[in-house]
């Protein structure tokens, strides 16, 4: 598939589960950014660069399956290295520290969330992900990019960004720990010729 | 009891059925399961998310799904003398992850109630949710597979008009 021109950023996404791989590819490719999927933590950890038993990326191979990402998102159930053990390998690694890091769980778990925002963790979101979720990502990515590219001039916008994405952070943990949605009362109504395209009724 | 035009569609697969009579059905059967609880709001993101780039999108999560739940359900019918509670735990956390992400709302509720019975180490709780599980997934898959057949037919419709 044809690397997208517009897209300007690149998340790296890591689940166990095959169809939250899916997902979340569809999720991130839907709001124009680059994808990659994997697994697991360890490879994760690989793909950018760091062996699980260093903690600085190899000098001897600096390219060699490196990639340029400007957010990873993580499950955090997942077997061998949970999405916290990456965290913190991650915040541990000087090449990989700055890196946002958001986590996902299908659990609501108000001191997991916790550990996991005191442990570097930009955000951490409740599974099923939506699409709505995805918009929180943009200013972690941006401060990312500000910072590779103009390391004097990112302190003013950095505290905009960043006083912006603590509002983010604590609206979250509340989504985080409210219970599911309240339901509809109406449904979308679409007009298209397959699965993509129901029209709905309006529920009572 | 099912409508004139689906009774019509059974029993001729391949008469010439409207475009719009095809719609009407899918449109029927997927409110139908949103109505009876087989769906949840989760279905709905995934039918937001398949677009002319990805118009295959729903088949392909729906199939994967079915994949994965047959291999749970297929390890959790195994052994049933001796219940080992936290592998059973594992394998109905898995189910309940992937239920939830397609938005199979009774299947996923099913394997909260299952996770209960382990924790409790209740083995005939165990058993018995097991069966509620397969009830749901079998009825969901069911109607998933009549999904897939209309929006196949409705596709292929629309490329046919294009020709």
């Amino acid at each position: 598939m044809a690397i997208d021109p517009e897209a300007q950023f690149h998340v790296l996404a890591v689940d166990d589960s095959l169809i939250d791989r899916k997902l979340i590819e569809r999720l991130l490719k839907t709001s124009s950014y680059q994808v990659t999927t994997v697994d697991s933590g360890s490879k994760a950890l690989e793909l950018l660069g760091l062996r699980e038993d260093q903690d600085v990326s190899s000098p001897s191979s600096p390219d060699k399956n490196e990639i340029e990402v400007n957010l990873v998102i993580t499950d955090y159930c997942m077997p061998g290295m949970t999405g916290y053990d990456l965290l913190k390998k991650m915040k541990g690694s000087s090449s990989l520290k700055d890196i946002p890091v958001v986590i996902m769980s299908s659990e609501n778990v108000p001191s997991r969330i916790n550990r996991c925002l005191e442990g570097g963790a930009e955000e951490f979101f409740l599974k099923p992900i939506q699409l709505s979720d995805l918009i929180r990502l943009r200013p972690y990515m941006l401060k990312g990019k500000l910072k590779e590219q103009q390391p004097s001039q990112h302190q003013e916008t950095n505290s905009a960004i960043s006083s912006s994405s603590n509002n983010n952070s604590k609206s979250n943990k509340r989504k985080a720990m409210d219970e599911g949605l309240s339901p509809e009362k109406t449904r979308p109504r679409f007009s298209s010729s397959s699965l993509a395209l129901v029209t709905y009724e309006e529920t009572t | 009891m099912l409508p004139l035009c689906s009774r019509v569609l059974l029993s001729h697969p391949f008469s010439p059925m409207s475009l719009m009579a095809l719609r009407e059905q899918l449109n029927m059967l997927v409110n139908s399961m949103y109505i009876e609880g087989l769906l949840d709001q989760q279905f709905q993101q995934l039918q937001m998310l398949q677009d002319a780039s990805s118009p295959g999108f729903v088949a392909e999560v729906i199939n994967l799904f079915c994949e994965d739940a047959e291999r749970i359900l297929t390890e959790l019918t195994k052994d049933q003398a001796v219940v080992d509670f936290q592998k059973v735990d594992a394998y109905v956390h898995q189910l309940k992850g992937s239920s939830s992400s397609v938005g199979a709302q009774n299947v996923k509720l099913a394997c909260i109630q299952f996770r209960q019975f382990c924790e409790e180490n209740n083995k005939d709780g165990c058993l018995n949710a097991l069966n509620v599980v397969k009830h749901h997934y079998y009825l969901l898959r069911n109607k998933f597979d009549t999904m897939l057949q209309l929006e196949q037919r409705i596709q292929a419709y629309d490329s046919k008009q294009q020709n």
